[in-house]
């Protein structure tokens, strides 16, 4: 079933068209990572789905309905999650009260089960802003899972993690895929080919290509923008 | 003793004192607790907004004077008595305040201080402007006649000492009960959220502006009710009760007492006072004696008196 | 006086307003935009150099132009020496932190107001302007002197402007406004700019105080309209924005100065902060500011 719709969703910052025109459309259960060079759009793409910048032209559909005009905090409630490129978590809260706070100020089942799906059940008392960075990143992905998302969004995820902790953080983002899609933006090539479904490639505020891991990785523009042949 | 009980058994024991207090001290002291009691209510609605959501308002005075005048004006030419014109004050507050809260709420960060400025003293110029009604500087005196009033089937008077104590003894501790039960809710939890990282906030689904403007209704409210209560128990509203100087009363107070305590703005309210009459009374320079003090107190206690003493000591104080 | 005349005799006055607001206001927008702090006692620094304009005037003797030459060097010197002072044993030791340095400048707005009450006493001072001149106008005559400080801001919002854009100085002011640990991290004393901005902004709204005080008079209440009107001008310009200070002060004195010639000051008052109020709801970040990161 088709999840989410962009037509023609379009952004501008100061003179440069941070996402130029932009097609997108993604089913249920897929596991669709968005990669691309530094200044692609990619984060200006994602935040403009989760409500946090608002697009000058073009629409977005989750679920069949128009969600263009919505702000950030009701497409959280249609089931829209995304987690913070930059960790973005309650500093001086546990993280017991910072996956409570997710789960709509309950702290039963759906907080705990959180923290135990990323690992952190152990560490529920402990003030977030003293875990380590990688216990932080997961804290976030915890959040998210709190909302119990349709479609979650992780912005570079693994960024700053060691290889065990992307290990386990790929294993963790199976386990997720079973019950939500997710949307993932990643420069880590290993993940995206491990764990992808699908691969959108964008450059310059476009889509350049679109496909399996295989296929993409075949494909002589994405060599060319990544490496700079042409 | 679990956190909860320790705050409960803390407050409960402040308000007793304060109960006692009336007995034990001199007229003149008992006065001026009255006094520090009533504008506490309004450092403590203000502190709900600053130290509880994050709103720092420089404005608020104009809240306190849309209860000061409502109540005054409606004794002296409403007519229409203590209570009733209590009453009205309370709804002319929630409303004005949810007004400026929906518009000044638009602007961000600092130019929200900036908007809550600008709308305070166009509403001081009003009170100037309009002062074929309210008398502009010199101000509404209600006379001693109409401070009494029936209720309950007892007649009382405000022009005596006693009742104005424990009246305002009353409503300080409705209204720390108040805050203090926003603050441990669920709301209350989601307005620390806010203060504390409202990008996140919102994308945890929470409608951010809802929980601001509840705020800003609430903090608004409870200084319209301690300028309701100013004007009935001392019989006077004068235009300086709107000025910025009022305005930035309850954010001193609550600062020195400690933003982000329940108990802090009443314990600042009555540092600032007390100080102010002592200082007076001890010298003609009292500005610099309370400067200095304000200095000190900002150097030892960084967070306020309560603020650094939780900080340091009392973790569970709310 | 007929319409036209009228509107030039409001510019003339808006433009003066504009240069005086600006002025008052560059120094706290240097200190709020690098510092990151609000100085309460930002109207009595210039409260401090308009009393200070008025003694050594009287003090130095030898007619209006050397008094107010004398005022240039003292007054800024004075108000620079109290400024480190506060900088170095209170701000520095409550850590800049936002809400200890509003209670700390409140306490110092009192000391200074108490202290010039006390030591000067409560009258309002007159100062003689350096020069006196009339332009002579078709319509009416216009003081010189006040075009003379419009020139003279004008002037000094340039050198400021320079320094920033254009010297080392400026660059490691702006670098330390942008980023303070990126800053430390380059190896920027960043306390030490602190200090020299802090005494640099008390120092110019002295300077702006001699300037202004031939104009008004000195008296120990004097400090708390440009208390506001500084920080009004600083939020709608855009924290951090020289360019967007001076617009803003231009709009704002020319809109008030205008107003108030053809309406009564109170209700130009009225429109005036309305005015701002509904700016900044519309744009909160201010006219140049940016969107806070």
């Amino acid at each position: 079933m088709r999840l989410l719709e962009t037509q023609s969703l379009r952004k501008r910052f100061g003179g440069l068209d941070a996402v130029a025109g932009v097609d997108f459309s993604l089913d249920e259960g897929e596991v669709r990572a968005v990669i691309g060079p530094n200044g692609a759009g990619k984060t200006t793409f994602v935040s403009l789905i989760a409500g946090r910048v608002t697009p000058d032209a073009g629409a977005i559909t989750f679920a069949g309905a128009d969600i263009t005009q919505e702000p950030d905090f009701k497409r959280v409630r249609r089931g829209i999650a995304y987690t913070f490129q930059i960790t973005s978590i309650f500093a001086n809260l546990s993280v017991a009260e910072n996956v409570a706070l997710a789960a709509g100020g309950h702290d039963g089942a759906g907080a705990g089960s959180a923290l135990a799906r990323v690992g952190l059940a152990n560490r529920a008392a402990q003030i977030a802003g003293t875990l380590a960075y990688g216990h932080q990143r997961l804290l976030e992905v915890a959040m998210g899972l709190a909302l119990s998302p349709r479609l979650l969004i992780l912005d570079e995820p693994t960024q700053g993690l060691s290889d065990a902790e992307i290990a386990s953080f790929m294993a963790l983002v199976r386990d997720i895929a079973r019950d939500a899609t997710i949307l993932l933006i990643e420069h880590n090539m290993k993940v995206v080919m491990e764990l992808a479904s699908r691969i959108t490639v964008m450059s310059r505020g476009r889509i350049l290509a679109e496909g399996s891991p295989d296929e993409i990785r075949a494909h002589a523009d994405v060599r060319n923008v990544y490496l700079g042949n042409g | 003793m679990s956190v909860a009980a320790k705050s409960l058994v803390f407050h409960g024991a402040v308000f007793v004192l304060l109960f006692l207090a009336q007995f034990i001290v001199s007229d003149y002291a008992a006065l001026s607790l009255t006094r520090i009691m009533v504008l506490a209510v309004y450092a403590v609605g203000y502190n709900l907004m600053f130290g509880y959501a994050g709103l720092l308002s420089l404005g608020h005075a104009m809240f306190f004077a849309a209860g000061l005048y409502t109540a005054a004006l409606g004794v002296t030419r409403g007519g229409w008595g203590v209570p009733v014109s209590f009453a009205a004050a309370i709804i002319v507050g929630a409303v004005f305040s949810a007004l400026i809260g929906a518009v000044a709420l638009r602007a961000r960060g600092v130019a929200f201080m900036i908007v809550t400025l600008m709308f305070s003293q166009a509403a001081y110029l009003a009170v100037l402007y309009f002062g074929a009604y309210t008398r502009g500087d010199e101000g509404i005196v209600v006379k001693d006649d109409l401070r009494k009033f029936a209720f309950a089937g007892l007649d009382m008077d405000l022009t005596s000492p006693v009742l104005r104590y424990n009246l305002a003894l009353v409503l300080l501790m409705l209204a720390v009960s108040l805050v203090f039960w926003i603050v441990r809710s669920p709301v209350g939890r989601v307005l620390a959220a806010i203060r504390e990282n409202e990008m996140r906030t919102a994308m945890l689904g929470y409608d951010v502006m809802r929980y601001k403007l509840a705020a800003v209704v609430v903090s608004g409210t409870l200084s319209a009710a301690s300028g309701a209560a100013f004007a009935l128990m001392f019989g006077y509203a004068g235009a300086s009760f709107a000025s910025i100087q009022y305005s930035i009363h309850p954010l001193l107070w609550t600062l020195l007492g400690g933003s982000a305590t329940v108990l802090g703005p009443v314990l600042g309210t009555a540092m600032m006072t007390l100080l102010t009459d002592l200082a007076s009374s001890y010298t003609d320079a009292n500005l610099l004696a309370v400067g200095v003090a304000l200095i000190l107190t900002v150097l030892f206690f960084p967070k306020g008196v309560l603020g650094t003493l939780r900080q340091k000591w009392l973790g569970w104080l709310p | 006086m007929s319409f036209l005349p009228h509107l030039l005799l409001a510019v003339l006055e808006g433009t003066v307003a504009a240069a005086v607001l600006a002025l008052s206001a560059l120094g706290l927008s240097l200190v709020f935009g690098v510092m990151r702090v609000v100085n309460v006692a930002h109207g009595e620094f210039f409260m401090l150099g308009a009393m200070l304009a008025w003694w050594t005037a009287k003090t130095v003797g030898g007619g209006p132009l050397i008094g107010f030459l004398a005022a240039l060097v003292v007054a800024p010197a004075v108000v620079g020496a109290i400024a480190f002072v506060t900088e170095r044993l209170l701000l520095r030791r409550i850590g800049y932190d936002p809400e200890a340095t509003i209670v700390a400048t409140i306490g110092l707005l009192f000391v200074l107001q108490q202290l010039a009450l006390t030591v000067f006493g409560a009258e309002a001072k007159p100062v003689a302007a350096p020069f006196t001149y009339r332009i002579a106008l078709p319509w009416f005559g216009y003081s010189g002197y006040k075009l003379f400080v419009v020139a003279v801001s004008l002037l000094l919002l340039l050198g400021v402007w320079w320094v920033l854009a254009r010297s080392k100085a400026g660059l490691i002011m702006r670098v330390t406004q942008f980023d303070r640990e990126t800053a430390t991290a380059f190896g920027i004393p960043v306390n030490t700019v602190y200090s020299a901005v802090f005494v640099a902004g008390a120092a110019l709204v002295a300077i702006a105080a001699v300037l202004i005080v031939p104009i008004q008079q000195a008296h120990y209440l004097m400090g708390g309209d440009p208390l506001l009107m500084s920080f009004i001008v600083v939020i709608i310009g855009g924290l951090g924005s020289i360019r967007g200070s001076v617009v803003a002060a231009l709009i704002i004195g020319m809109a008030d100065g205008i107003i108030s010639v053809f309406f009564t000051p109170t209700l130009a008052s009225i429109i005036a902060t309305l005015s701002v109020a509904l700016v900044l709801v519309w744009r909160p970040q201010g006219l140049f500011g940016n969107v806070a990161r």
